[in-house]
């Protein structure tokens, strides 16, 4: 299995300015009873964008854009907090999205993130009001110079982990690599028994 | 050589690959934790590549999230949520079976929450690298144990080669000075923490809790505030083991035995933080000041004393999370109305938690138009709890006694709320919605919830505590 490249995503954003956006916000544990990966898109967010009876909720962003044209969301500090469902980045990129930007995303969330091609960006608090001021804007977020650049040319750049950025931008399986250690996974084996 | 704190030994001790600028470290997993929820993509990533569980003697499963609490039918058939529940438990059987690894089936007597088992059985054990799908494994952590949650893929990693790949975190230590007064548990203690720092303030930090309340705390309650770390955004929580830690670990089914254990014993304590070891944060706590602690929010640091009042938004996020507890600034908590009171979850659901609920409700009856459900973290919690008659205690007041799970914690098994219900809860998460659609969530200690059922309303438990203390000493 290996991961879809990503090296540079030009999009508008989606926001959802509210801070500690957890994931039983991002999927409801009610949907977490699946065995497939698959599938998630069309439960994401299921309670900000559909009543208790199912009826999209007018009033959701979710119902006025299109995951074609909006592949990246923009989300209040803290998003991803809470549990280390990784059916929280499936579905997010079930639904469309290739990367997340917020000032402060939660370390699980991250880490899973990144393992399914969902790019987690951390910018400054300067930059992040300014993308949360303005839904729909034109980002450019290119992974191999770590930079998020807004169609007025400002911007910033960000951090990301070396051994995943390697695993995004040239499709390395982490579970390859750690395959590989197996020789020194056996000596630390024979050394602790 | 320098100081080394417990976080620093044990990470040393597990570092198969050191880490590079270009990759993380592979770090060895002495025990591998699996429920149902977040492995049947992880078997099937195996199965995909043709792979085998690596050390299926190092990997342990129970069911836990998806099962019912209401007992079978007269056929013997669970009470399941939704077919989608069945299966999911259905396929963790096939994958244990399929792959040699140790299932706690339904009907096991050691069957139990995944935090509350580990522990219980003395899988978890001080010194050991602890790893489960589950954002709460902080909870071993309590054993000195370097215990934290991983996602599905890296469950994947686990079951396939015994490691996972982590960068080592920074290190902080919240230290707890003095002792907490009377009727302020750990619950409290981790709320206010909590408080203290953020729901963030841990991202990134791997936490050692200490001082004088942290060495007071049972094993229990030791537990409870690791448990909680992940609320503070912390992925790693821990205590120094010791005695305490060990008479707990002694003689249960897998601890060591026998020369085995005199071994352990001399490693475990080496693991203690050194004098003058380093952190690269820390905050300290005034135990002797604090109160027991409800949430009023939708994020756990959203916290404050029971006896005080709801505070004011002051962002965005704080109104709109007024607006859904429907809780109005400067409003005293204690004329806030309770619909459902829920005592369980891997936070507070051992026999220590389910005795101090028991001394609050002993001989009352929960509140007219409230519903209680009590929900034992395990088959074992389940039987002590039983053998001292908290069952009867909690059924005269009116309350639920159900088979052990997860329940309403994350209420994935049918167990929830109604729209727009408050619950006073002793489970880990306030988010919207984590109880029911709807649910309005208030996280407490067990004593809080129980005082909270008899009142129907959101209650200081203190009174009651000391009443029953006072009962005891007449008696
Ligand atoms: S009791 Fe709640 S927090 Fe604990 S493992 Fe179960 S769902 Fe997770």
């Amino acid at each position: 299995m290996s991961l879809d490249k990503f090296s540079a995503l030009t999009s508008r954003t989606m926001v959802l300015p509210q801070e500690n956006i957890d994931t039983d916000q991002i999927i409801p544990a009610r949907f977490l009873t699946t065995t497939s990966r698959k599938g998630l898109g069309k439960v994401v967010f299921y309670d900000w964008r559909y009543d208790e009876d199912g009826r999209p909720k007018n009033s959701s962003v979710f119902n006025g854009v299109d995951p074609q044209t909006h592949r990246i969301l923009v989300a209040g500090s803290n998003f991803g907090c809470g549990s280390s469902r990784e059916h929280a980045p499936w579905a997010l990129v079930d639904f469309g999205f290739r990367a997340v930007i917020s000032s402060d995303i939660a370390d699980i969330f991250k880490s899973n993130a990144l393992k399914n091609g969902l790019l987690p960006v951390t910018v400054d608090e300067k930059t992040h009001a300014k993308l949360l001021a303005s839904p729909g804007a034109e980002v450019t977020i290119d992974l191999e110079t770590l930079s998020v650049t807004l169609s007025d040319g400002s911007g910033t750049t960000f951090e990301v982990e070396a051994f995943a950025r390697r695993c995004l931008l040239d499709g390395v399986d982490p579970l390859g690599h750690l395959l590989n250690q197996l020789p020194a996974i056996e000596a630390y084996e024979r050394a602790h028994a | 050589m320098r100081p080394q704190s417990l976080f620093d030994k044990l990470w040393r001790r597990h570092v198969v690959v050191e880490e590079t600028p270009e990759a993380p470290a592979v770090l060895y997993i002495d025990l591998h934790l699996v429920h149902e929820v977040t492995s049947p993509q992880a078997f099937s990533a195996l199965d995909e590549r043709g792979l085998k569980v690596r050390r299926p003697d190092l990997t342990f499963a129970t069911l836990d999230h998806s099962t019912p609490t209401l007992q079978a039918d007269a056929s013997g058939r669970p009470p399941y949520a939704t077919k989608d529940a069945e299966a999911q438990v259905r396929t963790l059987i096939r994958n244990c079976e399929k792959h040699g690894v140790q299932l706690l089936n339904l009907g096991d007597p050691r069957r139990g929450i995944v935090h509350v088992i580990g522990p219980e059985l003395g899988l978890t054990q001080p010194g050991k690298t602890i790893v489960c799908g589950d954002s709460h494994t902080s909870t071993h952590g309590a054993f000195g144990a370097l215990a934290f949650g991983i996602g599905t893929t890296e469950v994947g990693h686990a079951l396939a080669t015994q490691c996972v790949l982590q960068r080592k975190p920074k290190s902080m230590r919240v230290i707890f000075k003095g002792l907490p007064p009377d009727g302020v548990g750990a619950k409290d203690m981790a709320l206010a923490m909590i408080a203290e720092i953020g729901a963030d303030g841990g991202q990134g930090y791997a936490v050692e809790f200490a001082g004088e309340a942290v060495s007071a705390l049972s094993m229990e309650g030791r537990m409870t505030l690791c448990n909680m770390s992940i609320e503070a955004g912390a992925r790693f929580g821990m205590t120094a083991p010791d005695e305490k830690t060990f008479e707990w670990v002694k003689g249960r089914d897998f601890a060591p035995k026998d020369d085995d254990w005199e071994r352990a014993l001399a490693e475990w304590r080496r693991l203690p933080t050194d004098d003058g070891a380093s952190f690269d944060r820390e905050v300290t706590i005034d135990a002797t000041n604090l109160k027991p602690m409800i949430t009023y929010g939708v994020s756990p640091d959203a916290a404050a004393p029971v006896d005080s009042r709801a505070p004011a938004p002051e962002t965005d996020s704080e109104r709109e999370a007024a607006a859904y507890m429907r809780f109005n600034p400067g409003q005293p908590f204690s004329e806030i109305a309770v619909n459902r009171v829920f005592i369980g979850s891997c936070t507070n659901s051992r026999l220590s938690d389910l005795r101090e609920a028991a001394e609050v409700m002993r001989g009352h009856k929960i509140a007219k138009g409230v519903t209680a459900l009590v929900v034992p973290g395990s088959e074992a919690v389940k039987r002590a709890a039983e053998a001292e008659n908290l069952h009867r205690i909690f059924i005269e007041a009116g309350a639920e006694w159900r088979e052990p799970g997860c329940s309403m914690c994350i209420a994935m098994n049918g167990d929830k709320g109604a729209p727009g219900e408050l619950v006073v809860s002793t489970s880990n998460r306030n988010f919207v919605g984590r109880q029911g659609q709807g649910v309005r969530t208030v996280l407490a200690s067990p004593a809080t919830a129980a005082a909270s059922a008899i009142e129907g309303k959101i209650t200081d438990p203190r009174p009651y505590l000391s009443a029953a203390k006072e009962a005891r000493h007449v008696a």
